[in-house]
């Protein structure tokens, strides 16, 4: 498990995106949705300490998988 | 705000399972395959189970106690209702990593049903016109992404004061027509039903013509014949409104829509899909969440003391009473899940009831607990498919069962707990009306 207090560094991937809106719920100050298509908006790609935690969190709740965290400023699609 | 997430690392916990939903490749990164030729032959020779069925066993809002036998195992074999052999999943990590895994396809034509279901053949025809739950990507992608902008948080959070106002109405006319009431009539089931109708475009007044049509189609003990009849009657009231609208556009989603390629057919279909999603599911979760909250006194007096935790109530609810049960799935190729093999053609039970109550997920599962962050349940499912209208749903729960317990502060079951009729053949959980009682002001 990392340290919350790590700087992040989030990626979004729309393409996979299926509109859920579980980022937009969770953590409102990092994620949003487009008004078209309902996709994923990343409105903070590296938030501040106080919303790492719901952004991590949004990422492990979205449905499928568009949201990627990275560790210390260093994007990493998850997995292999 | 604290959170513990279920594992190590919640953020990577999807995406290996999670292929592109649009690229429809089979070329999926993932590290669960590393040795798909290693049979698992611990089940091997022990006959598989059947599902258990209906939810009653003493407690109204738990699993059968059948199914929370079968749930020592997160997967396990299943004999299902023309003699197939596929699996039943009942972790939490197992059913997510499965909803979310695209190579487990939703086509109906694909699955095998786990109970018989009156008058069904064993092979299922392939999804009706315009029923997207029945499709895998790319078509599935094709009609998410025309709908998905419509049902977006902002959107609906912005439907809190009409839903509040509507709320208000019916809480009006129960208190007056009082001080018994019928809680599904006089509010369960209208004020999902003017959302949703609103939202498509569909006159509230028509409800009459829908509204039993949506039960039959539901309804696990009607026959083929009926549902048949159920669905034809509601597409073809579709149809005329989805005429209607070409020919005089309105404010809402069916009139947006026909500005789409969508033929009229497949117009008709989403709406009759959304409508009947709308209109069950959310009247359902709650009519059985306010029987769950009469019965656990504590958490009704928390909520009520503290209205501010409705939207944390709302997911507890959800999780813990997980109406929509279960979800299919059909492997299109070897997955391995949980150690064992799931092989291509096989069709995958997720029980969505048995994975929110999995222990390893949510401690205590069977305690109603509206402190608890029980966010990361699987009640809109997950994966590609995951609920479209659940922003409205958690929208009008968030707003009615507070405004419900503030409105009537000594409301109370009318009837003994044991004598509220269930929906125990049903495909969306709850109660067939819930007679209420409260003390006159
Ligand atoms: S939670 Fe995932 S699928 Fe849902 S809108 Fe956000 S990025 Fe898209």
């Amino acid at each position: 498990m990392s340290d919350r207090h790590e700087p992040l560094r989030i990626e979004v991937d729309r393409d996979r995106c299926a509109g859920a809106g579980m980022c937009a719920l969770t953590a409102p100050e990092v994620f949003d949705q487009d008004d078209e298509e309902g996709l994923v908006v990343l409105l903070r790609p590296d938030p501040p300490p106080e919303h790492r935690p719901t952004a991590r969190m949004a990422a492990g709740l979205c449905p499928a998988g568009a949201i990627t965290v990275g560790e210390n400023g260093d994007a990493e699609r998850a997995g292999p | 705000m604290p959170y513990d997430p279920p594992d190590t690392d919640t953020t990577t916990v999807d995406s290996p399972t999670a292929d592109t939903p649009t690229a429809g490749s089979t070329t999926t990164a993932d590290n669960t395959t590393a040795d798909t030729t290693t049979e698992i032959t611990t089940t091997a020779a022990e006959e598989p189970p059947t599902l258990p069925t209906g939810r009653h066993t003493g407690c109204p809002f738990d699993p059968p106690a059948e199914l929370t036998a079968l749930s020592d195992r997160p997967l396990r074999r299943l004999r299902y209702a023309d003699g197939h052999t596929g699996h039943l999943a009942t972790g939490h990590a197992a059913a997510r990593a499965i909803l979310a895994d695209p190579r487990f396809s939703s086509r109906y034509e694909l699955l095998h049903m786990p109970v018989p279901v009156p008058g069904m053949p064993a092979e299922l025809p392939p999804a009706p016109v315009g029923d997207i739950t029945g499709l895998d990507a790319p078509e599935h992608t094709r009609y998410r992404r025309l709908l998905t902008g419509r049902f977006t948080v902002r959107r609906m959070r912005q439907l809190t004061e009409r839903v509040e106002r509507f709320t208000a109405e019916c809480l009006d006319a129960m208190e007056q027509a009082g001080p018994t009431a019928d809680l599904v009539e006089a509010l369960a089931q209208p004020v999902p039903a003017l959302m949703i109708c609103e939202l498509l475009g569909v006159p509230y007044a028509d409800r009459d013509r829908f509204q039993s049509q949506v039960a039959v189609i539901f309804d696990q003990a009607a026959d083929a014949e009926a549902r048949g009849g159920a669905y034809a009657g509601l597409l073809q009231y579709l149809n005329e409104l989805v005429l209607a609208k070409r020919a005089e556009p309105t404010d809402d989603l069916l009139s947006d829509l026909t500005a789409s390629d969508l033929t009229d057919e497949e117009l008709a279909g989403i709406g009759g899909l959304l409508l009947a999603a709308g209109l069950d599911t959310t009247a359902n979760m709650l009519a059985l969440g306010t029987f769950a909250l009469l019965s656990n006194p504590d958490q009704l007096d928390a909520l009520r003391a503290d209205p501010g935790l409705a939207g944390q109530a709302v997911e507890e609810l959800l999780r813990y009473l997980s109406v929509a049960d279960p979800i299919l799935r059909a492997a299109l190729e070897d997955v391995e899940v949980e150690g064992e093999t799931i092989r291509a053609g096989e069709t995958v039970t997720v029980s969505v009831q048995a994975a929110n109550r999995d222990p390893l997920r949510f401690p205590d599962p069977d305690r109603l607990d509206i402190h608890r962050k029980a966010t990361g349940h699987l009640s809109f499912g997950h994966g590609a498919h995951q609920c479209l209208g659940q922003q409205l749903a958690r929208v009008e729960m968030a707003v009615v069962f507070p405004a419900l317990l503030a409105r009537f502060p000594t409301l109370r079951l009318a009837v003994p707990p044991q004598e509220v009729p269930l929906r125990e053949r049903s495909n969306i959980y709850g109660v067939i009306s819930l007679p209420v009682t409260w003390d006159e002001a």
